[in-house]
């Protein structure tokens, strides 16, 4: 069986937990096994039958202990589940919390670990796998030595699937111990995010350290934003200047995007940032130094202050759209 | 407390990569301590600076060119170095079996180890270091906080920021915003030739089995137009508009 950890947030499955299902389901199909979801958490009878349009089974553990996400519950609510299916594949979500409780998983089960992965296919008694390497700009293929594996998919990959399902939901028990609740949580700040989820836009608005200030955010990246119903982004030092939330940080530490258009505004081009949006279809940047690496990572390039070109570039889309 | 800060050694991150024959090829590239496990070793100082007595030791496993890193660490303060040394191409998680085993002998408190390596873009080290010693772990930490025998972190979740209380021992995996790394003096580049660096094998740490293999690399990026457009501000911005709609077809007519 394949078991498919689904995260979720506010109640709802979050979009790269449908991307995980699809993935899981495609899996499934080739290995002749059944796609299993999983959902953690406290309050959360809902999520899991939400999951249950999209797969034919799923097991969820309903427990005031899972009320925060902590890698020590999580490690061994997915462990024990997995070995009392038993699972032969292990997905996971490479958002944070996938990335820090996957390694944790397979140490515990003695599994191979394919971590952040773009594809996967079956390979002979095994599974191989597409992930990138060397801040993204490598693609590498790695095999897993051995079934059960550990798989953490990268979000925004998968298409969504369609809700065809009309699974059973079965409640499922951990008993955890002192040491899974070693960790205590303290206090959480959200950051004020966009309109629009940044992981999710096909058009991203970038900003970088030449926008000059939060204001310039106000009044060159938002409008233009808002005119293209885009997500917003910003560089690690806009983030650390505090000029934006550290949600909107697209890079090697912070998110990872891909849409169809990603236009750069006074952004640099440090690797760091590319490996964060180099896989987006087109990229458009405008800099006042035209020898910012920035361009070289380019489709269109204005060379200029964003002061000037920005604001026309508002009105030119503004006017075809009109 | 004894703190061990675990590093890697990467390829300096303005290096340019090429394709090999098998895989990418490294020949040529300038070989940097990676920039994750920098935060890490400086947080180690930071807090024997703040009052908490007792060793920081770097740990490394890889092949006999990570000595230079190495070297860095022990030049930014680190008290002396185990070199894990092998050619093997080990997968996270076998390493991590592999460093538990040298951190539980040296009886550590406190690892750190970088959030995200630079060579694999892996996060996993720093977990699965954490379960194969059966301790807790933070992730993208960007505060610690010693009080007595508890961690007290922030770190980056999914949803924004969270504090963390963790009972030591514990491992701390370690991102930009933690600290800014000294650099090495050189009274202190010229000391660190004489700390110690002890060599040690896979076989003195009970062998060790990738769970991976690498199929293969190369370097895929995207093909880009590397158009500039020119003109005043107007007439540039019309013409990437039209581009936009008619050329790269991003743009609804
Ligand atoms: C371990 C590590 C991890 C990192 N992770 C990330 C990450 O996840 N994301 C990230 O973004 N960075 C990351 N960085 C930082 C990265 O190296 C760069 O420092 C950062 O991306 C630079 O941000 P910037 O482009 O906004 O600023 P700068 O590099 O200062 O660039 C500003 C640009 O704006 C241009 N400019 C100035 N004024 C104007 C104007 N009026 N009009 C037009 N253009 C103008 C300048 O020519 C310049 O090119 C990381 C660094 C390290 C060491
Ligand atoms: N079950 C699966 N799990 C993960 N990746 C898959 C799966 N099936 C196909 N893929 C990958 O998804 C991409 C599109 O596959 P497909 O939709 O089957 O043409 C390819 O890169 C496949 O390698």
């Amino acid at each position: 069986m394949i078991l498919i950890v689904a995260e979720h947030s506010n109640g709802k499955l979050r979009k790269s937990a449908l991307e995980l299902a699809q993935a899981g389901r495609e899996l499934a199909r080739e290995l002749d096994v059944e796609p299993v979801g999983l959902i953690l958490g406290s309050g959360v009878q809902e999520c899991a039958s939400e999951l249950a349009r999209y797969l034919p089974r799923v097991r969820v553990v309903d427990d005031p202990a899972l009320a925060d996400i902590r890698a020590d519950t999580w490690t061994t609510a997915i462990t024990e589940l997995a070995k009392d299916l038993p699972a032969r594949v292990v997905f996971l979500s490479a958002s944070r919390t996938g990335l820090s409780v996957g390694p944790r998983v397979a140490v515990r089960l003695g599994a191979p670990l394919l971590e952040d992965v773009t594809s996967l296919e079956v390979d002979g008694d095994s599974l191989a796998a597409t992930r990138l390497a060397y801040l993204a700009r490598v693609t590498e293929r790695v095999r897993a030595g051995s079934l059960p594996a550990v798989v953490s998919v990268k979000p925004n990959v998968y298409a969504l699937p369609a809700a065809s399902e009309t699974g059973s939901v079965e409640a499922a028990e951990i008993s955890f111990g002192e040491r899974d609740l070693r960790v205590t949580v303290g206090e959480k700040r959200k950051p004020a995010g966009g309109s629009v989820a940044l992981e999710e836009a096909s058009v991203v608005v970038s900003g970088g350290r030449g926008l000059g200030g939060a204001e310039g955010f106000a009044t060159l990246v938002e409008p233009l934003a808002g005119l293209l119903g885009a997500g917003i982004a910003a560089t690690r030092a806009v983030v650390d200047a505090g000029w934006r939330p550290y949600a909107e940080q697209v890079g090697q530490t912070g998110k990872t995007v891909a849409p169809e258009l990603y236009l750069a505004l006074g952004v640099s081009g440090a690797v760091q940032h590319l490996s964060g949006m180099n896989r987006s279809k087109v990229v458009v940047a405008i800099n006042k130094d035209g020898d910012a690496p920035i361009f070289k990572a380019a489709d269109y390039g204005i060379v200029g202050d964003v002061h000037k070109i920005v604001p026309e570039l508002t009105e030119a889309l503004r006017e075809g759209k009109g | 407390m004894k703190i061990v800060a675990i590093l890697k050694q990467v390829p300096d991150a303005e290096a340019r990569l090429r394709d090999g024959a098998d895989g990418v090829d490294l020949g040529g590239v300038t070989f940097v301590i990676d920039g994750m496990d920098e935060y890490g070793v400086e947080e180690a100082l930071r807090l024997r600076e703040g009052g908490a007595d007792g060793e920081i030791v770097a740990l490394a496993l890889g092949p006999r060119r990570y000595e230079e890193a190495i070297r860095t660490a022990l030049a930014m303060g680190v008290d002396r170095a185990i070199h894990v040394e092998t050619d093997e191409n080990l997968d996270p998680i076998s390493q991590a079996r592999v460093l538990a085993s040298v951190i539980d002998g040296e009886g550590a408190d406190l690892v750190f180890v970088g959030g995200k390596q630079a060579d694999w873009d892996s996060s996993a080290l720093g977990p699965a270091v954490a379960e194969a010693l059966g301790w807790p772990h933070s992730d993208w930490t960007t505060r610690v906080e010693v009080r007595g025998g508890t961690l007290s972190v922030t770190h980056d979740a999914d949803e924004g920021t969270e504090d963390l209380e963790l009972p030591l021992p514990a491992v701390v995996t370690t991102q930009q915003g933690l600290n800014e790394p000294r650099y090495p003096t050189l009274p202190n580049i010229m000391k660190a030739k004489r700390k110690e660096l002890r060599k040690s094998s896979l076989a003195d740490a009970g062998g060790a089995e990738p769970f991976t293999r690498l199929l293969g690399q190369s370097l895929e990026l995207r093909e880009r137009r590397n158009v500039i457009l020119t003109g005043d501000p107007s007439e540039a911005a019309r013409e990437l508009v039209r581009r936009l709609r008619d050329e790269a077809k991003v743009l609804a007519k």
